[in-house]
């Protein structure tokens, strides 16, 4: 038996063996699922699609081969009669009903979707997040008159939600007129009591959580806890809502915008719009609605993608 | 010939973008006729894994099971599913830790008993209840036939314990399984479902399997002990050899670093130091080296063997293990 | 005078009810109606099954719950009644160590942040410099590497983990650690770890440690006063040594011979005291002794209707019992089974419940009082809960069991 081997020895082939162990060191959560989403799969094919799309809402109007509103062609279609200008050379995907170049309104349009969806979902995350934190706070920390406050602001999201969302979408539309600041209100305002509702679940379900139980008796302030404890561990399903709302957001305006409520400037043309526009054509030159109506599908699929992705590799039970 | 034997039971789980993990490398024990045989391990000691490839419950896509596993003279692990599904309940039978996620919260706890009872005993309508009312009488249920109405949730711990016991043994099985049975209940339940458990394999001659983590639980009812650690039975004897002469440094360091009862207080505790994850691959030596207060260089140049140092039955898997006569560095 | 007084504490949870502002239907009554008192630099350990409101005692006392009715005296001063800014800065002195640690770690800070955290609120510490350093002395106390500072609660073991919850308790030099089943969730190697280092630092800090577990061989371990409680609230309170010499209330007598003991000669030798059915609810608790629908030596007078108070029996070993002096002297008989009868078959009453004559019941208190020279455990292992007369009761029962019902 070799019990008196060289010390120095053993411990070196101890550490050699047992190296892998001690390799992760101060990854935060928020690295580790990032870590996470990049070798997934469905993460990557989302974030091409979207990086793709951002790109072409960027730089698409700027390289535009012919404007949006140039009717070049306009002697060469007769939409009355049916007759329409496929793909060809100088126009890849053909000439509208007015003549004008459609693959430059698409890449125009592009921007417009991408404007409309991020802004729309911006005020929905931004003005739900804030009620969502109030009442979650209230209802975790605020004692008996705080639970009064999240009652009320709890059923007054629950009317908000009973409507049915393109009903009141539609309704704020009205009220505020034609523009696309109008669609992307309505479709904002839509997601408002989801958020809110997303962050003041995600909230209660850590206030009671023994960690924020040990920060109390730690003795660290109620806004504190808050802030610091409660509400980063809220975040993660508001994160994955918002990838995933961008993708309900292009869609529901799209549909305002097909309802006819959408920008009528024809120099800012938006999917929807198109999409709107070509319904009339529909039986003489289906491409015309293709174009915009495939545009919306695969932006809104790798919003989706992602979000999905996002969700997988937040989840906390999937670590490890 | 005994009833169960085990040998070199391997389970592996594989994964799409991790790497394998091997949960149970190469255990081997035997269970006879009315015997209550321990495995006794840690968390990540490879014991419930064991129990599940048994019952065959493993998804036979994520394990890869290796070894064999003979119930009555059939291996239990390349047999196809149905005829497997016949001896689950009717001869084999499996308990759980957590008795409210085994049980289906929909269904009162009556029809699931007489549903086992239909399946594997032939028994059908009144005769099916008054069986079942008698095996929930058996186990300690007071008012059966209230007790069969009844959904799981409105059960306390410990008699949803005695149901599932009721709907292992329903059928007489020869070979009951149970998976750390009282873990998730209070000492007082606790002591009457060992209770329970001991006396129905004295009457019964039910082979027992007991999983567990408790070395006292084991201490009262066990006849045989093994001991595992990462995926191996490090230690293996008879209940009494092994509590009495514990000879793997890890079941003698375990024995000592549990405060006891019976200890006069402030009586020091020696602990292992590190946690389970401080370990080695089996393959490069022995999985315990790194905590282990008296390894050697050869602890650390491959797998060690099961030898018999101390007693002939009493294996030992160590090269320098604890021997009376071996000084012990503090 | 004590450092920590609690004077009949209690915690009664209202069950709410309805749609739009909630309705008070019931109370839960966790804990109710605890007194106890811990002399600075020992350790009381609490100990009781799941439901017996220890762990909202323990939570009372920092006013993590909120108290319904009591008192509880800290160093002076009243803590129930404090307003909530006052408290707060109290907090500094009583800390608390939870059981899952894991849980009780922020997943998102790393642990300089965690354990900065209450020092920042106290005030402890002139800028972050001086509470790393700090934090760094408290680390390598608790046996962790200074380099864990940057590092999150997911990338250590358990046992770290809990050394962690620990330091967090120590940054802020408290005077009391409520450690609330602080090993129980840990793997039994690690358990002694963590134990051992609870009693280091006591030793080297002078804390005062009140201890709450339902692993009454930990807890024996090392507590110097022993509370055992029930359906909220203490059955039992003896000084470690003797509660296990002695127990004297039917339901500790019966834990502690539940407590399973790794060693096949000791547990094959103990009899074990079998309890029937489960815990009440502590939100409809039995009326007089809280026990009483458990215990084997229920008595046909007073247990039912009178709740006995927690009266010292000598010694400062207290039980909450009317008949503790019959039952050590024997006068008072078994009247339910604790043998394999209470876990199978559905008869209940095993003996006949003995009449109880008025002279016996008068028994004087000193008859009772147990003899203490010998320090148990020093003589054999085998002195698991040495009940002579326990056992003697229920070997009788059995026999008039096996008389009486062909089914045994």
């Amino acid at each position: 038996m070799t019990i008196l081997t060289n010390k120095a020895d053993k411990i070196d082939r101890l550490a050699e063996l047992t190296q892998s162990s001690e390799a992760v060191t101060g990854t935060s959560l928020w690295r580790e699922a990032f870590r996470r989403m990049r070798s997934s799969k469905m993460a990557i094919i989302g974030a091409v699609i979207i990086g793709a799309f951002v790109l072409i809402a960027v730089v698409g109007p700027m390289v535009a081969p012919h404007g949006a509103t140039a009717q070049n062609w306009r002697s060469e279609v007769f939409p009355n009669q049916g007759k329409f200008v496929g793909m060809r050379g100088e126009n890849w995907f053909g000439l509208d009903h007015l003549g004008r170049d459609m693959f430059s309104r698409w890449l125009v349009g592009a921007r417009q979707t991408l404007l409309v969806g991020v802004v729309s979902m911006l005020i929905g995350l931004i003005v739900g997040a804030l009620v969502g934190v109030l009442s979650g706070a209230a209802a975790t920390l605020g004692g008996k008159a705080g639970q009064r406050v999240d009652t009320v602001i709890m059923r007054f999201t629950d009317i908000m939600l009973s409507l049915p969302s393109l009903l009141l979408a539609v309704s704020i539309a009205a009220v505020l007129g034609q523009s696309l600041t109008t669609v992307m209100i309505a479709v904002g305002v839509v997601q408002i009591p989801i958020f809110a509702r997303l962050l003041r679940g995600s909230m209660l379900v850590q206030g009671g959580a023994d960690y924020v139980l040990a920060a109390k008796s730690v003795g660290i302030r109620r806004k504190r806890i808050v802030l610091t404890q409660i509400l980063p561990n809220s975040l993660s399903p508001v994160i994955v809502q918002a990838t995933l709302s961008l993708a309900t957001a292009i869609i529901e305006a799209a549909a305002l915008s097909y309802l006819g409520l959408g920008n009528p400037d024809p120099a800012v043309p938006e999917w929807g719009v198109m999409l709107s526009q070509a319904q009339r054509f529909f039986d003489n030159e289906p491409m015309m609605a293709a174009y915009p109506a495939i545009g919306i599908i695969i932006t809104a699929l790798g919003f989706t993608l992602l979000g999905e992705a996002m969700r997988e590799a937040l989840d906390p039970k999937l670590r490890g | 010939m005994s009833l169960l034997s085990v040998e070199e039971l391997s389970v592996t789980f594989t994964a799409r973008g991790r790497k394998d993990a091997t949960a149970v490398d190469g255990v081997s024990f035997e269970v006879d006729q009315g015997q209550v045989v321990g495995l006794v391990g840690e968390s990540g000691c490879g014991k419930s894994v064991t129990s599940l490839a048994l019952m065959g419950l493993l998804p036979r896509k994520a394990a890869r099971i290796g070894g064999r596993a003979e119930f009555d003279g059939q291996n239990l692990l390349t047999m196809n599913e149905r005829k497997l599904r016949d001896l689950r309940g009717s001869q084999l039978a499996m308990i759980f830790q957590d008795p409210l996620s085994s049980l289906n919260p929909v269904v009162p706890i009556g029809i699931q008993v007489t549903e086992i009872l239909q399946r594997h005993r032939g028994l059908k309508g009144e005769k099916a209840r008054k069986e079942a009312a008698s095996l929930l009488d058996r186990v300690g249920i007071p008012d059966p036939d209230r007790r069969l109405k009844e959904y799981p949730h409105q059960l306390s711990g410990g008699m949803r314990q005695r149901a599932l016991i009721a709907m292992a043994v329903a059928c007489a099985p020869r070979l009951l399984i149970a998976d750390e049975p009282t873990t998730a209940l209070d000492v007082t339940i606790q002591a009457q479902i060992l209770e329970l458990l001991k006396e129905l394999v004295d009457e019964e001659g039910t082979a027992l399997l007991m999983i567990t983590h408790d070395l006292g639980v084991v201490a009262g009812l066990c006849d045989e002990v093994n001991v595992l650690y990462a995926g191996r039975a490090v230690e293996s004897a008879g209940r009494r050899e092994l509590f009495a002469h514990p000879t793997h440094p890890y079941a003698h360091g375990l024995l000592g670093s549990i405060p006891r009862l019976d200890a006069p207080r402030g009586e020091p505790l020696n602990p292992i130091r590190g946690s389970i994850n401080d370990k080695i691959a089996w393959a490069d030596g022995c999985a315990f080296a790194p905590r282990c207060d008296h390894y050697t260089m050869e602890c650390l140049t491959g797998t060690p063997e099961l030898t018999e140092p101390r007693a002939a039955g009493h294996q030992v898997r160590c090269v320098n293990p604890v021997l009376p006569t071996a000084e012990v560095p503090a | 005078m004590s450092l920590l007084e609690l004077d009949d504490v209690k915690v009664h949870f209202p069950v709410k009810k309805g749609l739009f502002f909630d309705r008070t239907v019931g109370h839960v009554y966790a804990v109710d109606g605890v007194s106890l008192s811990i002399e600075a630099g020992q350790t009381y350990g609490l100990v009781g099954e799941s439901g017996c409101g220890k762990t909202t005692l323990g939570r009372a006392v920092l006013r993590l719950n909120d108290i319904t009715d009591g008192g509880v005296v800290f160093d002076g001063t009243d803590l129930a009644k404090l307003p909530g800014e006052e408290m707060r800065a109290f907090r500094r002195r009583l800390q608390m160590v939870f059981q899952d640690p894991l849980g009780s770690l922020n997943p998102r800070q790393n642990i300089e942040s965690i354990l900065s955290e209450g020092m920042a609120a106290h005030g402890i510490g002139k800028d972050q410099a001086e509470r790393r350093e700090k934090i760094k002395d408290i680390l390598a106390k608790v046996g962790l590497p200074s380099n864990a500072m940057s590092r999150y609660p997911h990338e250590f073991s358990g046992g770290q983990r809990q050394r962690i919850g620990i330091a967090r308790a120590l940054v802020l030099e408290p005077d009391v650690i409520i450690c609330d089943e602080p090993v129980s969730a840990l793997d039994v190697s690690v358990q002694a770890q963590v134990i051992n280092l609870l009693e280091e630092l006591q030793e080297s800090l002078g804390l005062t440690y009140l201890v709450i577990a339902h692993d009454l061989a930990v807890v024996r371990h090392i507590s110097d006063v022993i509370g055992v409680m029930y359906l909220g609230g203490l059955v039992e309170e003896a000084p470690s040594d003797a509660l296990y010499a002695g127990p004297r209330h039917p339901y500790t007598k019966a834990l502690m011979s539940a407590v399973p003991v790794p060693d096949p000669e000791v547990e094959d030798r103990r009899e074990r005291i079998l309890l029937h059915g489960d815990l009440p609810s502590p939100a409809n608790p039995p009326a007089g002794c809280r026990f009483h629908t458990r215990c084997p030596w229920v008595q046909e007078t007073k247990c039912a209707t009178e709740r006995p108070p927690l009266l010292d029996t000598g010694d400062g070993h207290k039980v909450a019992c009317h008949f503790t002096a019959e039952i050590e002297a024997g006068t008072v008989k078994q009247t339910l089974a604790t043998g394999i009868e209470a876990v199978t078959g559905t008869e209940t009453v095993a003996a006949e419940a003995e009449e109880v004559s008025e002279g016996e019941t008068a028994a004087e208190p000193e008859a009772a009082a147990p003899e203490k020279e010998e320090a148990p455990g020093k003589e054999e292992p085998a002195t698991v809960p040495a009940q002579a007369d326990a056992a003697k009761t229920a070997d009788a029962a059995k026999a008039d069991r096996a008389e009486d019902s062909p089914k045994a």
